[in-house]
């Protein structure tokens, strides 16, 4: 069974009389403790495939198999549920809340999961991303690739299955976009399933597979 | 736990927009502050008219003569009370502990140079513990001085003060109009009480002041003292009912006395300034809506400003009911600060008003607890609309607001 399988997706933008078809009829499928990449050119809909997986958007049509469940019929309580505990997302512009430190960043999808020993989980989550004395800085007193780092703590803190990640090291230079992947791949050696979405053919080609989209349709996924 | 990190949140962005939250907050410290200004006022007058009527006595009934006033104008004689009618009041009516005739008038009083235009009162011994009037230097007078109308006076201490200053009254002789009398006592003083003043007057036996003074045989009126625990309304009716068959009142024909009950009275007065205080709280309590739009108003500006927040807070799975907690309790902090706030200035405001007036406004706990409980409670109301546009919004579009 796939972790992650998708059919016929389609999702539509009309602005006035323009109509965009973001997706216009995806299928992939995504085994347990894949490493995938999301590749295309800009616009061509990759941002909005990654935002139906990790149930932050609904399609217009088209079936979302998690795990085997149809996430279709999910109220809104379940799908934050599935956003707290079973799927991270990494941003590309990194979403740390401001005037939070590092470890209280961390530490948020712990507290809404209502889990008690939140500060501890946090500490180790920051110690696996290489952040382990960094805890009580603030965003802003951090660089980007540290920004980066403690996104993904925050992705892994609550233990989740997937980790999506939208062009993660697209604001980062190469050498600190080399090591954000790295640590992907350490995490997707752990077992967890990896998707990540990048323009950089580098770093798609360290993924064990790759999926090309072009004006909302899959090219070929190998 | 959640609730404090949300709280810690919270109060970091308000102290980061110190001078919004301020301005957020301004319209509850003012409303709160004339809710509780206008509370302590109204409490501080409704206290000092209770002292006012418990310094008059309490028990009691006074009788006077013409019926009730209807449209300014009091029927009937003014000459029907009689000294007979007091004594039957105490011979045929129960729970009757003393009544106390008395004429009233004003006189000129001298002694040697000093002479003073103050209230005659012809009374009998009876008067001072009815009215509470207590006597500081020398005595009262006597049944045999009441009897014989002998020509001694009591001072009020206001009056003793005007006509001896520092010298000792008791034993001197003053002056009432053209008749000499010996003055025996100086009351002790009840303070001005507004719109009468107890310490300027003098008491003479009414006996006395009814032959040699003022040439009457009618009473200006009785004053009735029941004994501890009566039920004052019923024995006023019973008053009523013994004058009009005394006075031969046919049963068409109007009282022509009226009968005062003053534990109706106070509490007529009391519940008076109750509703005045109700009312005026009531109208401060409007400056409070006020304050709660303004909140509102912040709070819809904050839910815009951090919708980007509120994305990513989405995003790592924070329910729909996590962002309103959030959002209402930030709404709450901001009008219950301001509710603290607003209670140390009308705090402040009653202290001034007590400094620089003659009112003694009284903070009770109860309004303190009020107010407290009326700003979260407005925070609550008014943070709901900004917390729930918050909660409601939707995470993708969130998280692309730029
Ligand atoms: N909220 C939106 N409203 C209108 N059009 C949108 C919206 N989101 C995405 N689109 C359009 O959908 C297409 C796909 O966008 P996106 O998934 O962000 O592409 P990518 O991430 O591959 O660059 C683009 O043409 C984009 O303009
Ligand atoms: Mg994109």
């Amino acid at each position: 069974m796939s972790m992650i399988e998708i059919r016929k997706l389609r999702k539509t933008y009309r602005m006035g009389e323009v109509i965009v078809k973001a997706l216009d009829g995806v299928d992939v499928a995504i085994a347990e403790g894949d490493m995938a990449a999301i590749t295309g050119p800009s616009g061509s809909g990759k941002s909005t495939l990654m935002h139906i997986l990790g149930c932050l958007d609904t399609p217009d049509e088209g079936e979302y198999f998690l795990a085997g469940e149809n996430v279709a019929g999910l109220s809104k309580d379940k799908l934050a549920g599935i956003r707290n505990r079973r799927i991270g997302f990494v941003f590309q512009s990194f979403n740390l809340l401001p005037r939070l430190s590092a470890l209280e960043n961390v530490e948020l999808p712990l507290l809404y999961s209502g889990r008690a020993d939140a500060k501890e989980r946090a500490a180790t989550a920051l110690r696996t991303v290489g952040l382990g004395d960094r805890t009580h800085h603030e965003p802003n007193q951090l660089s980007g690739g540290q920004r980066q780092r403690v996104a993904v703590a925050r992705a892994i803190v609550t233990d989740p299955a997937i980790i999506l990640a939208d062009e993660p090291t697209g604001n980062l230079d190469t050498k600190t976009g080399q090591e954000i992947l790295a640590l992907f791949q350490a995490l997707n050696e752990a077992g967890r399933t990896v998707i990540l979405v990048t323009h950089d053919e580098q770093v798609a080609a360290h993924c064990k597979r790759q999926v090309r989209i072009l004006d909302g349709k899959v090219l070929e996924a190998d | 736990m959640l609730f404090w990190t949300i709280f810690k949140v919270s109060i970091k962005s308000l102290i980061a927009n110190k001078l919004r939250s301020f301005l957020a907050m301004l319209g509850i410290i003012i409303g709160v502050a004339a809710v509780i200004s206008m509370l302590a006022l109204g409490t501080g007058a409704q206290q000092q008219i209770m002292d006012r009527f418990t310094a008059m006595g309490t028990n009691l009934l006074v009788v006077r003569p013409g019926g009730q006033r209807r449209g300014g104008v009091r029927s009937g004689s003014r000459q029907t009370l009689k000294l007979e009618d007091a004594a039957a009041i105490v011979e045929k009516i129960a729970g009757v502990d003393a009544v106390a005739p008395l004429v009233q008038g004003r006189a000129q009083v001298k002694y040697f140079n000093e002479n003073v235009n103050t209230s005659l009162i012809g009374a009998s011994g009876t008067y001072l513990p009815i009215r509470n009037f207590t006597v500081g230097k020398g005595r009262s007078f006597s049944e045999v001085e009441e009897e014989r109308s002998a020509r001694v006076a009591l001072l009020g201490s206001a009056t003793a003060e005007t006509l001896f200053h520092d010298q000792n009254p008791v034993g001197e002789v003053i002056h009432v109009g053209a008749v000499s009398f010996h003055v025996i006592g100086v009351l002790k003083s009840k303070g001005d009480q507004g719109w009468f003043n107890p310490d300027d007057m003098v008491i003479i036996p009414y006996t006395t002041a009814m032959k040699r003074i003022l040439g009457q045989d009618y009473l200006g009126e009785i004053d009735v003292q029941a004994a501890a625990g009566q039920d004052m309304t019923k024995m006023a009716e019973e008053v009523a009912s013994l004058l009009r068959v005394r006075h031969r009142l046919r049963q068409a024909d109007e009282d022509d006395f009226n009968v005062r009950n003053q534990a109706e009275m106070l509490e007529m007065v009391s519940s008076n300034t109750q509703t005045f205080t109700i009312l005026l709280a009531g109208i401060a309590s409007i400056s409070l809506v006020v304050g709660g739009i303004g909140i509102m108003n912040i709070m819809l500006v904050t839910v815009t400003e951090r919708t980007r927040e509120i994305g990513v807070r989405k995003a790592i799975g924070a329910r729909d009911r996590d962002i309103l907690g959030q959002f209402l309790l930030e709404a709450v902090l901001v009008s219950a600060l301001g509710g603290l706030l607003g209670i140390g200035l009308g705090y402040g405001v009653t202290r001034l008003v007590e400094r620089f007036t003659e009112y003694i406004p009284i903070v009770q706990a109860y309004a303190v607890f009020l107010s407290i409980a009326v700003s979260c409670s407005v925070g609550v109301v008014f943070g709901f609309l900004p917390a729930r546009r918050a909660a409601r919004l939707d995470p993708i579009v969130a998280l692309r607001y730029e």
